[in-house]
């Protein structure tokens, strides 16, 4: 690689190599700088790309990589876990207060909901036949590895709490199993909030403070719309005041939520698929929780605003998972509130 | 010793002294890599050298009409990346900046922190690596790292990222894109080294006019405790593709724990209110 010659007077025409300055002209032997030209106008052009009145980024490449999450699972997963756990908080509610029927559903409820949210989390890994691994410690840094061992102490409860109410077999146990999952419950719903907050997707990050309040009105909402579904007629009081609840909850955290944000980290929730499911979500949370509140006795109208709960909920937690996806693929949502933090701060880069 | 989680993940002892902080009692000195842009010709014999060396699958052969740069990015396929920025200034005088980009193997590392089956793990050497044989391809670390650098490998499904080739560590040699780098744009050494020797540089391309010159991860204090990777950059850090102010998330989960912890009490509360309110027998 090196042009060097060594003469009785050392060595001649040496590279400055790790020490070379950018301009500097070459040793003497070689070409100066700049013969032949360098680079033409067709590169010139090319580089328009980074004219001073745009951001500046890597040929609008992203920064972070986006991540490999499917939909299906994901945000599946969260509408699941969320309605698993509101449901058993409702299932203990409806257990203490005398309500079987609607305590039946919502244990049933629950456990389902649960048992499908564990396939679509193993579906999800890249190598599903090592999902025991994520038992192998216990890591509080990591919302994932603490939620591995929350849903692992919750699922068993709220199957068994499940499964004494629909044999009849050992009530005392079944009311303590009742009792576990709706203690474990809270949290099997809100963790999720903090799991993709502790990324560096903006849309998410950004909306660390109001992201759990939101998963576990979103939640409410969930449970209360299966509650209505499923209760008998003369007990539906409680889960029509926690439809009401959670809706009301879900608009309002969402609307904190976009309102704290800059308008760069706001633009995937408000438009695109995001945008449109969250549209959806709040027109879904206002109607089921109205229609809860005040349908009257009428059966199509609750088990239709608990339908409509159920879509909200759905909807808020698709909305959410698409708006973090499209917030990763955008670099200005990465690098704007960087450089405006920076410039608030009075720090340099880096 | 305290336990809490604020001092698990903001302990400056543990920032200053990674290795250590993870429990490495007696460890070599922290070892980096400082990429010297103002030097880099652009070769791509890091990108190579790394494949060759970590036997890394193929990872796409598009033409991308960014400059020379068809290899876009890292990923779990492309540990060395070579950015191509063709720039041209007010005047019309043209300028070629070119950057070997690698994993920062950051003071403070979100994947590591996030990571929850403890396949990433800080190395003696104060570097970041993934176990292979524990991985199962959750994918949490890889919109966790604040600068894109994970990345899951499709047709296996497990997360890969540069090891600052750690078996080579380990037998005394440096890691192959230092080793194969023409120019000595990739420097390897212990990071106390390399971050005088980068102020001496720096200074020295001030000197001889270069304003633009400026380092990129040095400092101990930015949102990562410091990069085990650095730079000396010749423009903003964003125009290669790096963010300007990165963060390590995780730095935010005590505060994120106590919104949850509310949240999930509120829902408790909602519950408990919807059950005892009303009249009787509704």
């Amino acid at each position: 690689m090196n042009s060097s010659e060594v003469t009785r007077d050392g060595l001649t025409g040496v590279r400055p190599g790790r020490e070379a300055l950018p301009g500097a002209p070459r040793p003497a032997g070689g070409r100066a700088r700049g013969d032949g030209g360098d680079g033409g106008g067709g590169f010139g052009r090319r580089s328009g790309r980074h004219r001073r009145d745009e951001p500046a980024s890597y040929y609008g490449l992203p920064v972070i990589n986006a991540p490999v999450w499917e939909a299906r699972e994901i945000a599946g997963y969260f509408f699941l876990g969320g309605l698993a756990g509101a449901s058993s908080l409702v299932a203990l509610g409806a257990q203490l207060t005398g309500r079987p029927v609607l305590a039946r559903g919502a244990k049933a409820g629950a456990a389902g909901a649960i048992g499908l949210s564990l396939v679509a989390l193993v579906k999800d890994l890249g190598r599903p036949g090592r999902f025991l691994h994520m038992l192998r410690v216990f890591k509080p840094t990591s919302p994932m590895s603490v939620g591995t061992w929350i849903v692992s102490g919750y699922a068993p409860a709220a199957f068994a709490a499940a499964a004494s109410d629909l044999t009849g077999i050992l009530p005392a146990a079944g009311l303590l199993a009742t009792g576990g999952a709706a203690v474990l419950a809270p949290a099997v719903a809100s963790y999720t909030g903090v799991l993709i907050a502790d990324t560096a997707v903006p849309a998410w990050h950004e909306a660390r403070a109001e992201m759990p309040f939101l998963f576990v009105a979103s939640a409410a909402s969930a449970g209360a719309g299966l509650g209505l579904v499923v209760a008998a007629d003369d007990e539906a009081g409680p889960v029509r005041r926690l439809a009401a609840l959670g809706a009301a909850g879900e608009l309002v955290a969402e609307y904190l939520l976009e309102r704290r944000l800059e308008p760069v980290v706001r633009r995937p929730y408000t438009s695109g698929k995001a945008g449109a499911l969250l549209k959806a979500s709040k027109v879904l949370a206002a109607a089921g929780g109205a229609a809860a509140l005040f349908g009257g006795r009428s059966k199509a109208v609750r088990i239709g605003a608990g339908a409509a709960l159920l879509a909200a909920s759905a909807c808020t937690r698709f909305g959410v998972f698409y708006a973090g996806m499209d917030s990763a693929k955008d670099p200005a949502a990465t690098i704007e509130p960087q450089k405006a933090r920076l410039a608030r701060e009075h720090r340099v880069p880096g | 010793m305290e336990l809490s989680l604020d001092h698990l993940l903001n302990d400056p002892a543990a920032t200053a002294d990674p290795a250590g902080g993870s429990g490495w009692t007696e460890h070599p000195p922290r070892m980096g890599f400082f990429t010297d842009s103002s030097v880099c010709i652009g070769c791509k014999a890091c990108e190579v050298a790394c494949k060759e060396w970590n036997a890394i699958p193929e990872d796409g052969l598009s033409l991308t009409g960014m400059s020379f740069d068809n290899t876009i990015g890292l990923s779990g396929d492309t540990w060395r990346h070579v950015a191509f920025v063709e720039k041209r200034d007010d005047a019309g005088d043209f300028r070629w900046l070119m950057s070997s980009d690698v994993c920062k193997h950051c003071s403070d590392a979100a994947c590591l922190d996030v990571c929850p089956t403890g396949a990433l793990f800080r190395t003696e050497f104060g570097t970041v690596v993934i176990q292979s044989d524990i991985c199962n391809g959750c994918g949490y670390c890889v919109p966790a790292c604040p600068y894109g650098v994970l990345d899951r490998r499709e047709e296996d499904g497990r997360v890969f990222k540069c090891t600052m080739c750690y078996d080579r560590l380990g037998a005394g040699q440096e890691p192959a894109c230092a080793k194969a780098c023409p120019t000595e744009s990739i420097q390897f050494g212990p990071l106390d080294e390399l971050h005088e020797r980068a102020d001496r540089r720096l200074a020295q391309l001030h000197e001889a006019g270069v304003s633009q010159a400026r380092l990129y991860g040095r400092d101990t204090g930015n949102g990562v405790g410091g990069d085990g990777a650095f730079f000396l950059l010749l423009d903003e850090p964003e125009v290669y593709g790096l963010p300007p102010d990165p963060v390590v998330t995780t730095r935010d989960l005590p505060q994120m724990w106590r919104a949850a912890g509310a949240a999930a009490l509120s829902m408790a509360a909602g519950v408990a209110l919807a059950f005892l309110s009303g009249r009787r027998g509704r």
